[in-house]
Parts: C-alpha cells; structure tokens; sequence
C-alpha cells in the first residue's frame, strides 16, 4: 500500500479515548475499537506535521518570548466531516493519502475569510477505504488581530 | 451490536452533560493523544501575546470527540456511516458543555436501515458551540 502509514495502536486508542473522556469498554484491550474520530491522531505519524515541535526546528509558540505567529497562522478548523466505511481496530495498520479539495471565500466581520478543504482516505492493507475525512479550515485574510473575546 | 429500527423513533433525544467546568490540562491531554500541540490551545503566553485571543481555547476535535459520545452511547461504537460537524464558537477553560441527539429520520436505504440525527453542542449560556450531523446504521 501506499499513502503515509497509521499503525493503529491499542495504547495509543486507550490515551484518545481517556482524552475525549469516553472510557467505553469497547475502547479498551488489545482489540479496542477506535472512537470515531480517533484517525485525526495519524497526525502523530506524518513526519511533516507543522503542528508538533521538532527537534531541529524552530517552535513557534513561547519560550523566554512569547512566540510568533506564524504566515497563516491564524487559521482554525472550521468543519470536520467524516464517512465510515467500516469500524477500525487496534493491531491494524491504516494508510492515509490527502489530497486538496475545494477551496472559497466568504464575507466574515473583520474582512475576507479563506476556506479550504483537505480530503484524507484511510485505506486498509487490502487497499480497501476504511475512513474518509474532511476537513474545512478557514484563515482571515490579512495580518493576525486582536480576537474578539468570548 | 447495533439498535434495531423499532427501537428508535423521529423526534427522540439524548441528552448528555459532557464536561463541567472544563481544564486546561484536560485540553493538554487532547494534544498529546491526538498530535495536535498547537500553542493556541495548550500555551497562554502565546495564546494571548502573540496571538490576540483572550486565553487558550480547545481544539474543535477534542468538542467533536467529546460530542461523539452522546452518539456512540446510543447506537453503539461500531454503528456509524456518518459524522460531521461546524465548528461555532471556542470552547474555553471553565465552560461546561451540553451536547444534545435528535434523531431527524428512520429511513430504509439499499444497505439497510439507518437513523440521522441532528447534533448541538451548547456551552453553559447556552450558545452553540458545536452543530453537526451523523447517520447510524440500524438492525433490521
């Protein structure tokens, strides 16, 4: 198979479920069943994730300073869709290929806001799709602002 | 093992209170489980002096993890064809979440039964903080 690989881990299961605070039995033992929207957690397997400090690269967030924000940093997820096509389960490896999918801008308060699509399948060893996710970020166009408080 | 088509009707809700008075190091917990360590929600410093907002606030998924719950209690984990969410408002450190089920329809499809429901997360004054869809497949 190609596509980035996503060793479905029982331990790894067990960490999400206790963090989405779902402690169902169903979750739990070398065979637990993934909660459904565990996939996001293949983030811990892309080598390239721009959202996980590395340890040759520069961090973003704050040390003896602040921080910066970075180019486009402002951005935030706006929906997050997801299709099953069967359950996943520990012991498992999935393999995860994404691609763009549509992009469009809207009118928000503040000015322009830019809306994107990245679609992920998640395939089996066989090939098969297993989850389809998608995710629509958007980022205001423009340098980052003060944020409206809640 | 999945609900069967008589045991669910339009209209019927599940209701579930999914955190009170949520914690900063409960939002620490997501990013380690889940890869994502943007600072925005785990680091205050930066939250606020580089990045405007008034504090750290949770990642959407952890809300829509959460949200999954009140689903997945009903139908059962294995049931799912469908779940997708928008993202309304920021969840922040103190707020206590409702998320509310409505199942909108019990339809016969090719592949079976199915039951879609209408999801709402709302904070403690009641505003939305998450909106959002799923279809459950049924027993026969």
């Amino acid at each position: 198979m190609t596509g980035q690989p996503f060793p479905v881990e029982a331990g790894h299961i067990m960490m999400f479920a206790r963090a989405i605070g779902d402690e169902h039995p169903a979750y739990q033992g070398e065979s637990a069943l993934a909660p459904p929207t565990f996939t996001m957690a293949s983030a811990h397997y892309d080598p390239d994730y721009h959202l996980r400090p590395k340890g040759d690269q520069e961090w973003f967030g704050s040390g003896g300073g602040p921080g910066v924000m970075a180019e486009g940093g402002g951005g935030l997820h706006a929906e997050q869709h997801f299709e099953y096509h069967r359950p996943v389960r520990a012991g498992e490896t999935l393999y995860a290929h994404t691609v763009p999918g549509r992009s469009w801008e809207k009118q928000g308060r503040s000015g322009r806001l830019l809306f994107s699509e990245r679609v992920t399948e998640y395939r089996d060893a066989d090939g098969q799709p297993v989850v389809s996710s998608v995710t629509v970020a958007v980022v205001p166009e423009g340098p980052a602002t003060p944020k409206d408080a809640r | 093992m999945s609900l069967s088509s008589s045991d669910i009707k339009v209209g019927e809700t599940r209701e579930s209170v999914l955190v009170e008075d949520l914690k900063r190091t409960r939002i620490v917990q997501y990013a380690g489980a889940s890869g994502d360590f943007n600072p925005l929600h785990t680091d205050e410093r930066f939250a606020v002096e580089a990045a405007g907002y008034p504090g750290v606030f949770a990642h959407g998924m952890l809300t829509m993890g959460m949200t999954g719950r009140v689903l997945t209690d009903w139908v059962g984990p294995e049931s799912l064809l469908r779940y997708g969410v928008r993202f309304k408002a920021q969840v922040w450190p103190g707020d206590t979440l409702t998320a509310t089920a409505t199942v909108e329809a019990v339809e016969d499809t090719p592949d079976g039964p199915v039951a879609r429901f209408s999801l709402r997360t709302v904070n403690q004054d009641g505003v939305e903080v998450v909106t959002g869809t799923a279809t459950a497949r049924l027993d026969p």
